[in-house]
């Protein structure tokens, strides 16, 4: 093969806005957010799942049960992001976390907004922070910050 | 298996960043070798399938692009699954146990140090709840890996050194050819024998999941029949996730080659390397494993065996 | 803002640094020096343009360059009488085999009226400036009319 030409780079970017049906579980779970209200859902076990779900993680049965859950509760995992990318919640350094809200049995996918990584440890409480201009969507809640220590 | 399906050729290539040759140019050659070590031609292939990501090369029906490496005419009985390629594999295994196919290629590839792969793999994610907080790859390992510490029973991750590194963003591509029984005798002195292969799925949400175990990953060993094994080939995107997949495996001494590879080529690749390692004489019987998805959500398990077929 | 949720838009936006590989990369260079580059199939022997740098149907690298005059025959066209933008219909679209090629490429046909266009009409490419070229197809602003004789259908029937 002849020599490789100078290799051509065109910088190019994939854009696209999905609008998405929500079905009455992740709907009733976004209209939720939009007044500020966390929603879980009852599983066959009795776990109350946040988000909820539609269909139960073990047998696969359609779930129903909508149960409000607190806008507060305790870190069960956590990783420090020093490096915030474009689209995340916070644009400063802040811990990815699964937030065990109040009443709920499993943890939520958030932003901890710790601003230290020494802030951050497991059984920690947290409280929502909301956005405003709430829309019903998952970004209506901005993200966690420190509520206090229960450790 | 009706059937019995070997490994009984592999190819790959591997680079931290491949700038100047697109994915087609990456993954030609491989395939051309995979097809050469065994005296092969598209022409004398049964069943053609591929597992890649559209978004990795960021333009639709990429992966209808990459059968130029392949030479589709006359038409082939061809197809995709935008997963690794080992999940290609198994539809593959699957494939050959009807009468009439007795052989497979099996490829995939990926460019992923062209994007922003940490963000990338974010679309793979719950795009209600989850996908629009956009998840670095590497964050959500690290939910993982700090599980791991504070469930008490993973006392290698404590102490400084045991932070989960960056995602490994590498370019790449593989190429195995399988056959049927006396037609893989036919082409190799050594194939590896696939004796079982299984794979299994736990649910989306991370926090219904216990992540310090792999359930799925067990589940699918049962299935596929792994024990007895004496190497163990994995597919570990982060380190951490290696002593999830040894307890999971009930690996106790054994040999263990982990890597984590180019996405959507790794898993394929330690299955070609356990293949490998069995026709090389390195393990008599070998269970390999790939992963898909965020925290091993996603286990395919098989199980390889030199020597002739029962 | 008291309706129940049904609907939920989720954006997404990735960023590449696109690279088109060896092939395309010559290819377009050459369009910036005011050349077609096209390449052979070692195998078949089909020539290429654009190169991909493998024949998708021998599934082989195709190491050999061709270099094309530009010049080619009409298999087909279109002649659109909607408005595009930058574009004043009626404006007329062609599948071009170049000679020397061997698949057909789309190029608009100007300096003619649309209803003279035919299949077989000899046409060639008019470039932009040279001080003005880049790395890409854009450098061929549009194809018109040669003025040779139509060529015979047999030369571009396997085109059509
Ligand atoms: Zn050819």
């Amino acid at each position: 093969m002849t020599a490789v030409p100078e290799v051509l780079v065109a910088e190019h970017a994939i854009e696209y806005t999905y609008t998405r049906s929500t079905g009455p579980i992740i709907g009733a779970f976004l209209t939720g957010l939009r007044d500020k209200q966390i929603k879980g859902i009852r599983a066959i076990d009795g776990r109350v799942i946040v988000p909820p779900v539609e269909y139960d993680p073990v047998t696969s049965d359609d779930l129903h049960e909508l149960v409000d859950v607190g806008d507060a509760g305790v870190v069960t995992t956590w990783s420090w992001n020093a490096t915030p990318v474009a689209g995340q919640p916070l644009d400063r350094p802040f811990a990815w976390a699964l937030v065990r809200l109040d009443g709920a049995d499993t943890g939520m996918l958030a932003a901890v907004d710790a601003g230290d990584e020494a802030q951050m440890h497991t059984g920690m409480r947290v409280r929502a922070r909301w956005a405003d201009g709430r829309v019903g969507s998952i970004r209506d809640l901005l993200c966690f910050e420190l509520e206090g220590d229960l450790a | 298996m009706r059937r019995d399906v070997a490994i009984v050729s592999w190819a790959s290539f591997e680079t931290p960043s491949e700038p100047a040759r697109n994915e087609v140019e990456m993954l030609l050659p491989v395939i051309q070798e995979a097809l050469g070590n065994v005296g092969m031609t598209q022409q004398d292939i049964g069943f053609t399938v591929s597992g890649s990501s559209d978004y990795l090369q960021g333009f639709p029906f990429a992966f209808v692009g990459a059968l130029d490496a392949v030479g589709a005419w006359p038409p082939i009985r061809e197809s995709h699954v935008e997963m690794d390629g080992a999940f290609a594999l198994y539809e593959a295994v699957n494939v050959l146990q009807e009468e009439g196919i007795d052989t497979a290629l099996v490829y995939a590839f990926a460019r992923p140090s062209r994007g922003e792969l940490d963000r990338t793999l974010a679309l793979q994610l719950d795009p209600y709840a989850v996908a629009p907080l956009w998840p670095d790859a590497r964050g959500l390992a690290g939910l993982q890996a700090q599980a791991m510490k504070d469930s008490g029973r993973y006392p290698q991750l404590l102490g400084a050194g045991h932070e989960v590194p960056p995602t490994v963003v590498a370019d790449g591509a593989v190429a195995v050819v399988l056959a049927v029984g006396d037609r893989a005798r036919e082409l190799t002195k050594t194939p590896a024998w696939i004796r079982g292969i299984d794979h299994r799925i736990e649910p989306p949400a991370l926090g219904v999941r216990d992540l310090t175990t792999s359930a799925s990953t067990t589940a699918a060993a049962a299935k596929a029949g792994a024990t007895g094994v004496d190497a163990a080939w994995l597919h570990v995107p982060y380190p951490h996730q290696e002593l999830v997949l040894r307890a999971a495996l009930s690996l106790v001494d054994q040999p263990v080659y982990s890597a984590a590879g180019p996405v959507m080529v790794g898993g394929l690749a330690q299955l070609a390397a356990a293949a490998a390692g069995v026709a090389g004489g390195k393990a008599r019987r070998a269970v390999a494993h790939a992963t898909s998805g965020p925290c091993l959500q996603q286990n395919l398990v098989a199980v390889l065996e030199g020597g002739d077929a029962a | 803002m008291t309706e129940p949720v049904t609907m939920v838009e989720t954006p997404i936006r990735l960023d590449y640094s696109y690279t088109p590989g060896v092939a395309s990369s010559r290819f377009l260079r050459s369009l910036e020096h005011g050349q077609i580059v096209g390449q052979r199939c070692p195998r078949c022997l089909k020539v290429y343009m654009p190169p991909r740098g493998a024949c998708s149907m021998c599934g082989v690298a195709t190491d050999e360059e061709i270099v094309l005059d530009g010049k080619g025959t009409v298999t087909t066209f279109c002649v659109t009488n909607v408005p595009s933008p930058g574009l004043t219909p009626p404006y007329v679209t062609a599948w071009i085999r170049l000679d020397g090629a061997d698949i057909t490429s789309m190029f608009l046909i100007q300096e003619c009226d649309p209803a003279e266009v035919r299949l077989g009409m000899r046409v060639e490419p008019v470039w932009v400036d040279e001080s003005e070229r880049q790395p890409n197809l854009g450098n061929i602003r549009y194809y018109r009319p040669t003025g040779e004789p139509d060529a015979p259908y047999d030369d571009y029937k396997d085109y059509v």
